[in-house]
């Protein structure tokens, strides 16, 4: 189990650009859910996410995993509970390494790195089997540069890294939005494989209200740093967009003026 | 033997244990993606400290061990300052280099120059034992520690530690989501570098027989010069191993050409701008190509006209003009 407590991150404090992105945010996320997170533009979606990750230090509150305080965690201890899959699709791979040498770097996450060999003949033969699942072919290219696949290619590839070694959480921010529809349509699609079938907790940020309806047992909608809205199982099933919409300006006090989310009703 | 043979004998040994400072410079400006200006001050440092580590009488392996050290713990200080202390890399080599100036003289006991002549070093020794010269001694040596620094190299970058610290030097972002520390691999990296700068600067010192506060001065120029010399060279090599390898080649054409050079007249201290001037050169080619290829390909016209008006005949006959410019 996850959990945010009290946590709020200003950028820019004491500056005219200061800006509040998370404004004592509160919430649980039980074993096993699969979250996804809608808000306007700046709702500080990817704030939490980040803050979560320990890309940043916060300015108050706590989170813990599984019980441990990782609040004063730097990214790099805390990757060994989360993958991420960021919205660039060439943040998530090394562009000039080989397929699996991308692949072993993320099978060894949150482990310490040692003098052994990078590359293993035995491991070799897991990232085959995992590349052969998400159906690109990419089985067979082990040892290509990512820097040769699309856009989609690579951030299939990035998922897998993101969850070859089990994430306590994985951290999914729009990771389908820079990509043409038809290979977002596979990518969300392998998502939802790999997220479902292996039970995994996640979060999901998303554009597409849709989807944030269709996937997952519980939404939240966030504006202005805050979870305006959390519903999960029936009630979220039952959800349509309009209701969301209404939900949105019942809590927020506004109306859902964001052209990416009207877009994509 | 001849007196161009001779000349050409000396570059390439010179060639051969400047290489060992490519290697180094190629760790940082290759796989760290960080032009480390450490360099001058760590090469010159591991010339002083082994030169005057033999001159007290310390065996002359140990003292260009020491030479290495020297090198590392300069590589180390440019690493602390860059990554505990967020100083840019560029400027933080700056700093390491500019006061290691005055720490050399310091080591050099205030001398800017301490010679070599009657002692020991690990080159004298194959000069006594098997009678070649200065030069050939110092090319056996040179090969011998080059030979090794590429397999240690080659071996250590295909290891985990080594693998993060070049996924560290193409994506830092996704490194660190992996859970890799980067203060650490960059750590690593630069000490690693400027101890190999370190103990080529040793090296160098015992070839030349003397030390000189000045001896590193440009060594990073070299450096790149000789890693786009030996690019170019071997610009299809896939393999690691080779890859090094080319840099080393790269090291030996350059102290080729500056020797040549000279024979013919040219004036040594115009290296420097030489040197400087040809990797200015090599890096801006490509961004000057791609400059005009930009602008010869632009046109202001309609470029897919023919595409458009088969798709849509009628609305490019009232845009005649379209064809135009092309
Ligand atoms: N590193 C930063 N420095 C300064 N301000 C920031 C930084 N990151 C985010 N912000 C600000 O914090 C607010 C929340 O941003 P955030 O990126 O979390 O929004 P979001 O909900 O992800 O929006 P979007 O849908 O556009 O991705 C915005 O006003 C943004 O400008
Ligand atoms: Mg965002």
């Amino acid at each position: 189990m996850i959990s945010i407590k009290n946590v709020s991150k200003t950028f820019n404090k004491g500056t005219v650009n200061e800006k509040r992105a998370l404004d004592n945010l509160n919430f649980e996320i039980n074993d096993g859910d699969f979250i996804t997170v809608i808000g306007g533009n700046g709702a500080g979606k990817s704030t939490m996410l980040n803050a979560i990750a320990g890309v940043f230090p916060v300015d108050c509150g706590k989170v813990e995993i599984d019980g441990v305080n990782v609040t004063r965690d730097p990214e790099f201890k805390r990757a060994k509970y989360i993958g991420r899959v960021f919205q660039d699709p060439m943040k998530g791979t090394a562009a000039g390494m080989q397929i699996e040498e991308n692949l072993s770097l993320a099978y060894r996450r949150g482990k310490t790195r040692g003098l052994g060999w990078q590359v293993h003949a035995q491991e070799r033969e897991i990232y085959k089997r995992e590349l052969a699942r998400l159906g690109l072919g990419l089985e067979e290219r082990l040892s290509d540069k990512v820097g040769l696949l699309s856009g989609g290619q690579r951030q299939a590839v990035t998922l897998l890294m993101a969850t070859l070694k089990r994430p306590k959480l994985l951290l999914l921010d729009e990771h389908t939005a820079a990509l043409d529809p038809a290979t977002a349509a596979t990518v969300l699609r392998l998502t939802r494989e790999i997220v479902e079938g292996e039970k995994l907790t996640a979060l999901m940020v998303t554009h597409n209200m849709k989807d944030a309806i269709a996937i997952g047992n519980r939404l939240i909608m966030m504006d202005r740093g805050t979870i305006i809205y959390d519903v999960s199982g029936e009630e979220k099933a039952r959800l349509t967009v309009d209701d969301l919409l209404k939900k949105f300006e019942e809590a927020s006090g506004t109306e859902f003026a964001n052209d990416r989310m009207m877009l994509s009703r | 033997m001849s007196g161009l043979l001779l000349v050409t004998q000396g570059a390439v040994s010179q060639g051969v244990l400047w290489g060992i400072m490519v290697l180094g410079v190629y760790i940082t400006y290759k796989l760290l993606d960080i032009p480390d200006l450490t360099a001058d001050g760590s090469f010159t440092l591991g010339g002083c400290v082994c030169t005057v580590a033999i001159l007290s009488g310390v065996d002359p392996i140990l003292a260009t061990v020491m030479g290495l050290f020297a090198g590392l713990l300069a590589g180390a200080v440019t690493g602390i300052l860059h990554t505990v202390f967020e100083i840019p890399a560029i400027l933080a080599g700056i700093l390491t280099q500019i006061g290691l100036w005055s720490v050399n003289l310091r080591i050099m006991g205030g001398k800017s120059n301490n010679p070599l002549l009657k002692s020991d070093s690990t080159i004298s020794f194959f000069v006594d034992n098997f009678g070649v010269s200065q030069s050939q001694a110092a090319l056996i040596v040179g090969i011998i520690l080059v030979l090794i620094v590429i397999a240690v190299l080659y071996w250590f970058f295909g290891t985990e530690i080594g693998a993060a610290l070049r996924a560290t030097g193409d994506n830092a972002d996704m490194i660190r989501a992996q859970g890799v520390n980067i203060n650490h691999t960059k750590l690593i990296a630069l000490s690693l570098s400027n101890g190999l700068i370190g103990l080529s600067g040793a090296m160098v010192a015992q070839m030349q027989k003397y030390a000189d506060t000045n001896m590193g001065r440009g060594a990073i120029v070299i450096g790149l010069a000789a890693i786009v010399i030996g690019e170019v060279l071997m610009n299809r090599v896939k393999n690691f191993g080779l890859k090094l390898f080319s840099a080393v080649v790269g090291a030996i054409i350059y102290f080729l050409i500056r020797a040549y050079a000279i024979q013919l007249g040219l004036n040594v201290n115009d290296m420097q701008l030489i040197s400087a001037l040809l990797v200015a050169i090599a890096l801006a080619i490509p961004v000057a190509m791609r400059k005009w290829r930009e602008k010869a390909a632009y046109t202001e016209g309609d470029l897919y006209a023919d595409e458009h008006a088969a798709a849509n005949p009628s609305a490019n006959a009232l845009n005649p003009q379209n064809k135009e410019g092309r």
